[in-house]
């Protein structure tokens, strides 16, 4: 019987224990009426039954194609030695460390990640992960909601039309109420921004590179938002964050990123990973686990998931998140990931994809009838203007083993000739010269 | 042990991409470039290989030590799952690489994955359809009140309030609350949901109940066919927290007996790692009544038997997850369940049941066992009776096991037995672990007769001793300093 | 347990010694054992007003955390902002340093409990 060890002598000594006959004795609680109407499921297979049907469905995937796909989700490599560490059984199939004599290996590595965390985005305080980058912006929303007791967000339509959309899930029953500030030509608009924040407002919620790849400073819109006591809340691209100006040198209040560019597989959408970063003054409205240092008995330095009373163990409905299980083993991944580049690699391949992305631009501004969207500063994404649609585009580019990047029109009015196009240290020199050649070639 | 900013030395690296042409500086303007490098650490590949090694040492986990917490159900994690999910071709398809219209073809296999999984989900659960995306069991919860505030408002019902068991796990107040709904918690009696109790609070402003069946003290909830009966009565819809199908797979099935939402937690009943901490899986189920308003994307079948997403529901309450949920966890859990088929997940219930019901017997006379019958996959014993004859309490029962190679049971839950330790051994473990632990947990009892100072000291060989949590809280050192 | 007899009492565990029209309040020896080591106090800020019975901060320990209700109605005029670096004083001394608001009462206190009377609420909750 796979997985469950019992002989049959083994099970009938323990049946004998128990004091009845069968198993089946030991579900009388249920009553006939409620017993299954049906149980129809396929009989078991082996090991290597299973295996097989899953590599031939994996086999339909073509994992030939050379991608510019991007949108927040990027196709960066992936030190190898991350895999072997984070299947050690010790991390790979603990729980959350509620008694940490017994978990000072994930509460230590917790620990790091935070201070890795709040390093990178020049915060004061992390917490353990929340499931992804979209849910991080909810939750920072609402950590904006209770401090300032103000229900009025006020988002840019420059953040990620796909978290936008799960704000507007998550918020469709709770008295809260969205501005959507537009974009300008795909920059996001600061006047604007700022013009829509009045005292009634909890935060503003920026994106840096925004979705269409623009990178911003929002020091002086954060300062707005604090002269009328919001706050200031802006989701980020940590491998490009390893180059940009910070949200701490921005002043914002809050700050989160979607961890997959951090050594997490694209893996079709998940697992990712939720980052999250504030101020010293904003620690007690942060949802999920906090680690922190402490001492034992004999005054060893040791580690512990602190300030739990926000948590829903304890404050049940009124606790800061109903969050539990995390991402923890995504944000170990992350943390090995920074440790194996250190500064120097997070920025050269910030570098490198930048380079790449910025030749993309240079070959394709050359091809008749195809603009950059704005003339705005970029980073390893950017968003041009085709002649034709982009959909149609990308499509007949797919069968020559190409995916150009993400067409925009689904997301934005009048942009079915847009297409949003990434570079990572992945996409070789080589490769931007024949897209630019085979897009020029079909327009 | 040192932390990686402490062994950092400036100018070592590990896996240092090449030199770019250009630096930084080429591509943006200066005022919008951070003024300093990040104080990541500096280390080689062996620091950072033998840092994480030693790190991992100083844990429990399923692969190495028993770990009977209740409510987790951490039952071994098979192997063969993590290579599955490894495939490239899982592993490096991009998510939005389905809006491409003829790279649709290339992302058939995990639409079948996800297709498949809810199929085979149903049939477990009896419920009409299911979602994938939530990430968690709490992401569930939420998924799950979100659909129930969806389905009132469309009826035009004006529903406010969500009924809690106090033997709830804690997400589900939270959960509802999040949702925008008004908990109201009813205590139970003789560990079960009084009917009596409910009838007290039900009103028509009642959107919803959510339970635990069995309970979180492993106990079927014998009131259920009358419970069912009082919530149509009000229009009101019941919500199954599903952390605890483990228990009853092929024995009953929610979707059967009235339930209308359920989550599982598939890194507990279906085997995916637990991470420490995570990433889970919280897909959803639900009837037919509630299917109009599950999350989109959905995974639809074409007539040519193509995989297709489908956005076009106009009822959904829209996006939980930025794509298609943890599909790599999902893909363990479907590898999980083919690799079992129907009689494996039966035998999972009936040898979780087994083995709890086993240890449960070992134990009766050791320790006091509030509710003392036959129990589902998991059953609380109390320490009160240590408590009060020796000053010995659950915490210092579950540091002294640790001491003794075992993980502690669930002492922080439910909330509704003093000095509660939840005991969960699940079905892979075998009858000679079981036996060793209780030898172990009766010494431990033994010991607190004769010398309870020394339990109150435990634990002693794990690589702290007792950490002193209210200094953590009133310090706040959260990062290393840099 | 202490409970000093010159002080009004809540159900909710709330003490308030009342001078005139102004009260000084805090949490109860009782209630500062149940909660244990305090690690975070939350009040509410000079200048704002209270209502009796409704919540006006929240305590927490390192395992629970739990409302604070006023026992009375006012606008408070001073709270104890010691307790912001040292929570501990509501353990070591809840009647005294560990004090948390002072309001200028308005309108009658109603509904509050003698020490004796609270002494037997106390104990009859303490199992
Ligand atoms: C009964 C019960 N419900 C809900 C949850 C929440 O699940 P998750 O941790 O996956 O969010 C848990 C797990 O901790 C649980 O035991």
């Amino acid at each position: 019987m796979p997985f469950v060890p019992h002989t049959p002598e083994d099970l009938k000594a323990m049946l004998d224990v128990i004091g009845v006959t069968t198993l089946e004795d030991l579900f009388a609680d249920i009553p006939e009426s409620m017993r299954p109407k049906s149980f129809d499921l396929p009989e078991g297979m082996s090991e290597m039954e299973v295996c097989s049907h899953l590599e031939q469905l994996a086999a339909k995937s073509r994992t030939d194609l050379v991608s510019f796909l991007g949108a927040g989700f990027y196709n960066h490599h992936i030190p190898k030695a991350i895999d072997g560490l984070i299947s050690r059984g010790e991390f790979y199939t603990a729980y959350t460390p509620y008694q940490p004599e017994s978990s000072q290996g994930t509460l230590q590595a917790i620990f790091e990640f935070q201070t890795a965390v709040c390093r990178l985005l020049d915060m004061d305080a992390s917490n353990a992960s929340v499931y992804d980058g979209g849910s991080a912006i909810f939750e920072a929303m609402m950590m904006a909601v209770r401090a300032t007791k103000r229900s009025r967000i006020v988002v840019s339509e420059a953040v990620s039309p796909i978290y936008r959309t799960m704000l507007a899930s998550y918020t469709s029953n709770l008295n809260l109420e969205f501005i959507t500030v537009p974009h300008d030509n795909g920059t996001t608009d600061i006047e604007k921004l700022k013009a829509a924040i009045d005292d009634r407002c909890a935060a503003v919620v920026v994106q840096n590179p925004n979705f269409f790849g623009n990178v911003s400073d929002f020091t002086e819109l954060f300062e707005h938002a604090h002269a009328h006591k919001a706050l200031g809340i802006i989701s980020v691209y940590p491998v490009m964050q390893s180059v940009l100006k910070t949200p701490g040198e921005m002043g914002a209040d809050i700050a989160v990123a979607e961890g997959q560019s951090l050594g997490q597989p694209l893996s079709f959408g998940g697992p990712y990973l939720g980052m999250m970063a504030c101020t010293e003054k904003l620690i007690r409205q942060m949802p999920g686990r906090i680690v922190g240092r402490t001492e034992d008995l004999e005054g060893r330095e040791g580690y512990v998931l602190t300030l739990q009373a926000r948590e829903q163990h304890i404050r049940r409905a009124k606790a800061t998140s109903n969050i539990c299980s995390n991402q923890a083993l995504c944000a170990l991944r992350a943390l090995i990931h920074m440790c194996l580049l250190g500064p120097e690699g997070l920025i050269r391949t910030a570098e490198l994809s930048m380079e790449r992305a910025h030749y993309l631009a240079d070959r394709l501004t050359a091809i008749p009838g195809v603009e950059l969207l704005n003339d705005a500063p970029f980073g390893n994404e950017v968003a041009v203007r085709l002649p034709i649609s982009a959909f149609e585009a990308v499509d007949k580019l797919v069968e020559r083993g190409y995916v150009a990047g993400v067409p925009l029109g689904r997301y934005y009015e009048d942009m079915d000739d847009v297409l949003l196009m990434a570079c990572t240290e992945k996409n070789t020199f080589e490769q931007v010269g024949i897209l630019a050649e085979m897009l020029g070639g079909i327009l | 042990m040192k932390t990686v900013f402490a062994q950092s030395v400036p100018g070592r690296t590990a896996c240092l991409p090449p030199m770019p042409e250009e630096r930084a500086e080429a591509f943006i303007p200066a005022n919008l470039l951070r003024g300093k490098r990040p104080a990541l650490p500096e280390m080689s590949e062996l620091d950072v290989v033998r840092h994480f090694s030693r790190l991992s040492r100083l844990n429990y986990g399923v692969d190495s030590n028993f770990y009977p917490l209740g409510s987790c159900t951490m039952k071994y994690n098979p192997k063969f799952t993590e290579n599955v999910a490894a495939l490239p071709g899982f592993a490096n398809l991009h998510p939005l690489l389905p809006q491409i219209k003829s790279a649709g073809l290339y992302t058939q296999g995990a639409l079948e994955v996800m297709y498949e999984s809810e199929r085979l989900l149903c049939e477990v659960t009896g419920m009409h359809a299911f979602t994938l995306h939530p990430m968690a069991g709490a992401h569930g919860e939420l998924t799950g009140a979100m659909l129930i505030a969806a389905y009132h408002k469309d009826k035009g019902n004006k529903k406010t309030k969500v009924i809690c068991p106090d033997s709830a796990h804690g997400t589900n107040p939270a959960s509802a609350a999040l949702a925008g709904f008004e908990v109201v918690n009813i205590e139970s009696k003789d560990g079960l949901i009084d009917p009596a109790a409910l009838d007290a609070v039900l009103d028509d402003e009642v959107a919803a109940l959510m339970m635990t069946c069995p309970n979180t003290l492993g106990l079927f909830e014998k009131h259920l066919p009358e419970i069912v009966e009082k919530l149509r009565k009000v229009d009101a819809l019941l919500y199954y927290d599903g952390a605890n199908l483990n228990a009853i797979m092929g024995k009953m099935r929610v979707g059967d007996v009235g339930f209308d939402v359920v989550h599982l937690n598939l890194h507990k009943t279906f085997a995916t790692p637990h991470g420490g901490g995570g990433p889970g899986s919280g897909p959803v189920g639900v009837s037919e009544r509630l299917e109009p308003y599950l999350p989109i994307s959905r995974v639809d079948k074409l007539r040519d038997g193509r995989f297709f997403l489908n956005y076009d529901y106009p009822k959904s309450i829209g996006f939980m997850a930025p794509f298609y949920g943890n599909f790599g966890v999902v893909l363990k859990a479907y590898a999980y369940i083919l690799r079992l088929g129907g009689e494996g997940l039966k035998r999972v219930s009936e040898y979780a049941v087994l083995n709890a019901n086993y240890m449960r017997k070992l134990l009766e006379e050791h320790m006091h066992i509030p509710y003392n019958r036959i129990c589902m996959h998991e059953f609380v014993a109390s320490a009160c009776d240590q408590q009060a004859a020796c000053g010995v309490r659950a915490l210092d029962i579950a540091k002294a096991l640790l001491d003794k190679g075992y993980h502690a049971p669930t002492i922080y839950f439910p909330l509704i037995v003093k000095e509660c330790m939840m005991y969960e051994p699940t079905e892979t473990e075998s009858k000679e672990t079981m036996d060793a632990f209780v030898q172990d947990l009766i010494e431990i009892l033994e010991s607190a007769k004769t010398d309870p100072v020394a339990l109150q000291d435990a634990p002693v060989t794990m690589p702290v001793r007792r950490l002193d949590e209210t200094k953590a809280a009133r310090s706040m050192i959260l990062i290393d300093p840099a | 347990m202490k409970t000093p007899e010159n002080l009004l009492y809540s159900k909710s565990h709330e003490w308030a010694d009342i001078d005139g029209d102004t009260a000084v309040i805090g949490i109860t020896d009782f209630a500062q054992e149940l909660l244990g080591d305090i690690t975070f106090v939350e009040l509410p800020a000079v200048g704002d007003t209270v209502a009796a019975g409704a919540e006006m901060g929240s305590i927490e320990s390192v395992k629970a955390a739990s409302e604070l209700y006023a026992p009375v109605s006012g606008e408070v005029i001073a709270v104890n902002e010691a307790l912001e670096d040292a929570p501990e004083k509501v353990n070591e001394s809840a009647f005294e340093d560990g004090w948390l608001i002072k309001v200028r009462i308005s309108g009658e206190p109603k509904d509050l409990l003698s020490a004796t009377e609270y002494a037997e609420l106390a104990a009859s909750e303490d199992h």
